[in-house]
């Protein structure tokens, strides 16, 4: 590794611009003539819409349109869709309803988007959407995803009877029958796992501008991924066709998955700047951002896990309940599924697993992918059920888990997934001696004598990440292929641009690819440009979600730069008047090896574009295109070890000790890959302590703005002690894992395997905030 | 935001004339009035800006008595050397209020006029027996603050100052709502000449109120173990999302001990 | 509509606006200063705290026309020329951002919070002190490790500009 090669520890090339406040964001765009949009909302969770009366709204000052859902659909705008096609067990397709982008008939949620108001400023769009009439006939809502299946609920989609989306079910029901019937003991469990609001710290935002000229569209957009959003709109919404559809995802501050999606807004920005001749600009505010992003998890299930006489696992059955909100928002239908219940056999070897899985319409934001996004649930499940089996069987938790942990490779579970590599008592190991786990009882009883219930708590996660073979999700149900694209192009001078489908919004991009092609040719970082979230210069991509930029994206990069570094050394060889298969790359220059013999790297670059003298038949230039699609899933796991003080006069924890123990398989940039743990790690903290988003009876969100929805703060959180003890993955060329989502999937159970173990009670629900664990101790005593 | 029209007032009787404008409110702070205007649920037509008056800021200790213009910033009367003598209490409290960057902007007498049922100045007042000055009249504390958001100001009264005689011992604790970081529960607990009395913030369905209950078992003792075994009532408290009417309840308890404590420190 | 001027990073500008016009959004669209973001409507996380006449307030929080007289300092205005400002070296160095749109409010938050604790930060301070400035990437370790070696850094600068001057 040279100084800005892999496995570096290299400060960011994009910090400059962020911290001198020169980051260009969707709302820092300006076009000229551009105006400003307002949505009117549903203020209702469930209504039908009688009458929209728009006439005050136009005649308001500064208004140059109000636009409503029937004159979308009159032009042709179509519904949004979910892009993951489940079955039923009984064979039936899930049950779309359908959701156009504005609403014309029937409103499902509180925020649903039903007119949008161009006007020339914001607060005239504002002033105006308060003059639209709109007249609702309130009907019954249902919020609660169990409340939605039961007879009588309120019905949501006439596509959907009963609210339900589909009954799907995964491994042998009756193998794990069987051995619950037969096993020693069974640990039963129901575990809710607490919906979440992703909170991206830039709101969503979309610029929509029709060029009349060209008829061309280009759309400035929050989005992970902009080809995803291109395809998406072109086909399916009829926006335009792909290459009259220009997509921009400038700087984007945050996504953990509430970016990946397409929204009503960005559809209807586009087609509103068309309607109105003018360049449509909408910005969400927080609470708005609180109403309408995708929200997180959301599920109810019980558990069965059945051990044998030596504490062996053997079986485990899940039912789940997952709400999906009032819409299936695009990749809704693969969370609770094929995120989930293929993870659920954890770190361990288990016969034989069986989940089923219901997934309900509810009169709620849609629910989708949120960091981790299927693999928390179940790792949660997992690791809870573990605790609580420990406990109930009476050894160490650590060792329960030990003993069934899974120690070769490939191993193949009952659910799909065929791990390829791992080391799990490394990682094991690891936390516990960074956490002085054999010091924890001294801890606890110095703790007690100051008031305080000290607890500890594990969780050893596994998690499918560098999503994701293509044939294989096809097989089961994706729209799309899930590789990736990279154009590597060498200039003249020796200076290079590579073009990703990538997507970086903080993950650091900009610096982690520069240091593979540093490492490939020498190339300081500085004279490497990542390009990236534009389609018309970047050829293709599926963008960035399920910690897939490094497993997926950089493996397209790695295979166009060895298309690169051949033609590369035949230009070489031929300069140098030697073989081919002699020339190696060394300190930025193309050498004969074993000999002194070279030519430096940007030499060649020269010589492939002024093409005097290049080996006999070959074109010029020096650019190479690849698109890469992985042969499996990876599986980056670790053990995260959580120690909490509890006061038990007030009920507040405070993380005291907080530890986590990767294997994230090679690693490019330690200083990016610590940071990705410790920002995982505080949403999950926040998940199990703080977070909760909560919809009273009647579909009103009590949680839309900070004033109520708790976000992490710097007071809530430790410093957090990372490590990585790492066993390479054999799946791609770089032996990269991923990183992204592992800190939100681990921490959640270790923080609340702590909690209880602090209290010495069974469960509590998170989030695990002051004023439950004070009645849990209540609760408890009594 | 709806439109509205500003104005800087140069001395409280400029501000009592612009304030008679339509239908306009006092600006100081702005930390909750403009969150208010921003989200539309306050629309006044006009605004009157005290924050330049320079007769309205500052701290005044002469003798045991603390006068505190209505204009001063939550972080003047934190750090404010003769007050974190007289009383340090009220100097802590003000340092708990939202952020720095808040604390910076937001003011005493805004604060107290807005009568937020968890801000935490109205505790303190209450407390402390203190005196709200207007421009029109002197109000006790107890008269001043009336249930939520309301207070006895008359349309168009402009708080100037508040004032009180420093107390022998005084403390706040304050647990914070985890989310918003107002108080749940916060309790000023002041042992003065006239004997005990301890005011609650956050807690009261009816906005800040004074514990029968804490300061009878405190009138004994002033000291933190004259609380044990002692209940608070959860009637008459809030129950919301974050905090039941029980817990608050408890908090109370809690905090009071623990405000004695630090008092007696 | 009133008319706005003000010293913004060491000029003079002024321009008519709407009286309900919050600051963030005169320096955002009339100025072109988008360094500064909105990130909630309720005062809380922070993103667009910006310096008038000294201090750290939140730029969401005040109409342009409040501020109308006072000096301002952005994010834009911390760097001298093309030198860093020790508390962006110090994010830049320590990793202290991801997505970077809360990081020009807690930059300006860190500046003041060290100018105000001339005695030196710990990390409870350095916490404490992030009361409002929330991020969602960081988990906040690297922006406290890089605020306390931000500030140790300054704290150095001034001591050897003390004993220049001595």
């Amino acid at each position: 590794m040279g100084i800005e090669g892999v496995g570096a520890r290299v400060a960011r090339k994009e910090d400059k611009r962020f911290i001198t406040g020169a980051g260009r964001y969707v709302d820092d765009m300006v076009v000229p003539g551009m105006k400003h949009a307002a949505f009117v909302r549903s203020p209702h969770a469930h209504a039908q819409i009688k009458k929209i009366d728009v006439k005050k709204a136009q005649a308001m000052p500064g208004v140059i349109g109000v636009l409503t859902g029937k004159e979308l659909k009159a032009d042709g705008i179509g519904n949004l869709i979910c892009g993951w096609m489940i079955h039923s067990k009984d064979g039936s397709p899930m049950k779309m309803g359908a959701w156009s982008p504005l609403a014309f008939d029937k409103v499902r949620y509180v925020g649903d988007a039903v007119v949008i108001v161009v006007a020339e400023t914001k607060g005239q769009a504002r002033d105006a959407a308060e003059a639209v009439e709109i007249t609702y006939k309130e009907l019954k809502a249902v919020v609660e995803a169990t409340k939605a299946l039961e007879k009588g609920a309120p019905q949501i989609h006439p596509e959907a009877d009963n609210n339900l989306i589909f009954d799907w079910e995964i491994g042998d029901a009756k193998a794990t029958d069987a051995a619950i019937k037969a096993a020693a003991h069974v640990t039963r469990m129901k575990i809710v796992n607490n919906r979440l609001v992703p909170n991206a710290m830039e709101p969503r935002a979309a610029l929509g501008h029709y060029d009349k000229a060209d008829d061309h569209y280009t759309c400035w957009t929050t989005s992970q991924n902009p080809h995803v959003a291109r395809l998406v709109m072109s086909a399916f919404y009829n926006v335009a066709p792909e290459n009259k559809l220009r997509v921009i995802a400038p700087d984007v501050g945050g996504g953990f998955g509430s970016k990946i999606y397409i929204y009503p807004e960005e559809i209807v920005c586009l087609w509103a700047s068309k309607k109105t001749g003018v360049p449509v600009k909408w910005v969400a505010d927080r609470t708005e951002s609180f109403l309408t992003d995708a929200h997180g998890r959301d599920h109810v299930s019980t558990v069965e896990m059945a051990f044998d006489t030596n504490n062996r696992i053997t079986g485990f059955k899940v039912d789940t309940i997952a709400n999906l909100g009032a819409y299936m928002s695009l990749f809704s239908s693969c969370v609770p599924t094929y995120l989930y219940a293929t993870l659920l056999s954890g770190q361990y070897d288990i016969p034989t697993i069986h989940a089923n899985v219901r997934t309900v319409y509810t009169n709620t934001a849609p629910v989708d992918a949120y960091r981790g996004a299927g693999r928390p649930e179940a790792t949660y499940l997992l690791e809870r059920t573990m605790e609580a089996a420990a406990r109930e069987l009476g050894v160490s938790p650590a060792e329960l888990r030990r003993k069934n942990f899974i120690t070769t490779f490939p191993h193949q579970t009952p659910v799909i997934m065929n791990y390829d590599a791992g080391d799990y008592g490394a990682s094991l190991d690891a936390a516990m001696n960074v956490s002085d786990y054999a010091g924890f009882a001294k801890r606890k009883a110095a703790a007690a004598k100051q008031g305080k219930l000290r607890g500890i708590g594990m969780s050893c996660y596994i998690e499918a990440c560098g999503i994701a073979p293509s044939a294989a999700v096809g097989s089961l149900g994706a729209g799309v292929g899930l590789w990736e694209s990279a154009e590597v192009r060498v200039n003249a001078v020796g200076t290079i641009e590579v073009l990703t489908g990538s997507h970086s919004h903080g993950q650091g991009h900009e610096t982690t690819f520069a240091q593979l092609v540093n490492q490939r040719f020498g190339v300081p970082i500085d004279s490497v440009s990542i390009v990236h979230g534009d389609t018309d210069k970047v050829q293709m991509g599926m963008g960035t979600y399920g910690s897939r930029s490094g497993a997926v994206g950089m493996s397209a990069i790695s295979k166009a730069l060895d298309k690169v570094e051949a033609k590369a050394k035949k230009i070489a060889a031929h300069l140098l008047e030697a073989d081919e298969g002699d020339i190696v790359i060394e300190n930025g220059a193309l050498k004969v090896a074993g000999t002194d013999k070279n030519v430096p790297w940007f030499q060649v670059a020269l010589a492939a574009y002024t093409a005097h003298n290049l080996p006999a038949g070959m074109e010029p230039g020096l650019k190479e295109t690849a698109f890469y699609d992985p042969s499996n899933f990876t599986f980056p796991a670790g053990c995260y070890i959580c120690e909490v003080e509890i006061d038990p006069e007030t009920g507040t924890t405070e993380i005291v000790q907080f530890v986590a123990a990767d294997d994230f398989g090679n690693i490019i940039n330690p200083m990016i890959v610590e940071g990705q743990v410790h920002g995982g790690i505080a949403q999950g903290i926040g998940q199990a302590l703080l977070e909760g988003a909560h919809y009273d009876a009647s579909g009103q969100l009590l949680t839309a703005s900070y004033m109520d929805y708790t976000m992490p703060r710097a007071g809530d959180l430790p410093s957090f002690k990372v490590s990585t003890s790492n066993t390479p993955c054999p799946g791609n060329p770089l032996g990269i894992k991923g990183c992204g989502e592992a800190g939100a999937i681990g921490s959640p159970p270790a923080v609340i395997n702590a909690i209880t173990d602090a209290i010495g009670i069974a469960d509590i629900a998170m989030p695990a905030s002051p004023s439950t664990v004070w009645a849990a101790i209540r609760a408890a005593k009594h | 935001m709806y439109s509205v029209n500003y104005h800087r007032a140069a001395s409280v009787a400029d501000a009592a004339k612009l304030v008679k404008n339509g239908d306009a409110k006092l600006l100081s702070g702005g930390m909750t009035l403009i969150p208010a205007m921003k989200t539309r649920l306050a629309a006044p037509s006009d605004l009157v800006d005290l924050s330049r008056i320079k007769d309205l800021q500052g701290v005044k200790v002469s003798g045991k008595t603390v006068t505190i213009g209505a204009a001063t910033t939550h972080y003047d009367v934190a750090n404010d050397q003769k007050l974190q003598k007289a009383c340090p209490a009220l100097a802590h409290l003000a340092s708990l209020i939202g952020d720095p960057a808040v604390r910076h902007k937001g003011t005493i007498g805004g604060s107290i006029a807005n009568n937020d049922p968890a801000a935490d100045y109205p505790a303190a007042l209450l407390a402390l027996g203190a005196t709200i000055v207007t421009n029109k009249r002197e109000i006790t504390a107890d008269k001043f603050f009336k249930g939520l958001f309301e207070t006895a100001l008359k349309d168009g009264e402009i708080v100037t100052a508040v004032s009180f005689t420093a107390p022998a011992k005084a403390a706040y604790e304050k647990f914070r709502n985890p989310a918003s970081r107002y108080a749940i529960v916060g309790v000023f607990v002041v042992k003065g000449k006239d004997g005990v009395s301890v005011a609650v913030t956050g807690a009261g369905d009816d906005g800040v109120f004074r514990s029968k209950e804490i300061e009878a078992a405190l009138a004994k003792t002033f000291d933190a173990a004259s609380l044990n075994g002692v209940k608070v009532p959860a009637k008459n408290l809030m129950s919301d999302i974050h905090a039941s009417s029980d817990y608050r309840a408890s908090l109370i308890a809690v905090m009071a001990k623990r405000a004695v404590a630090a008092a007696n420190a | 509509m009133s008319d706005v001027s003000l010293m913004v990073n060491g000029r003079r500008v002024s321009g008519v606006a709407e009286d309900r016009t919050l600051l963030v959004h005169f320096l955002r669209d009339n100025l072109g200063l988008t360094g500064t973001h909105v990130g909630c409507d309720t005062s809380q996380c922070g993103a667009c705290v910006v310096h008038v006449d000294g201090k750290a307030v939140k730029s969401c929080t005040m109409l342009a026309v409040q501020a109308s007289g006072s000096s301002v300092v952005t994010i834009e205005g911390l760097a001298n020329g093309a030198d860093l400002h020790p508390v962006q070296a110090a994010f830049k160095e320590h990793h202290g951002l991801q997505c970077g749109f809360c990081t020009p409010g807690m930059i300006m938050t860190a500046t003041d919070m060290i100018s105000r604790h001339p005695e030196g930060l710990d990390e409870a301070t350095v916490r404490a002190e992030l009361e409002g400035n929330i991020c969602r990437c960081t988990g906040y370790h690297n922006i406290v490790k890089a605020i306390l070696a931000a500030s140790k850094t300054m704290a150095k600068a001034s001591k050897g500009k003390a004993k220049q001057a001595a």
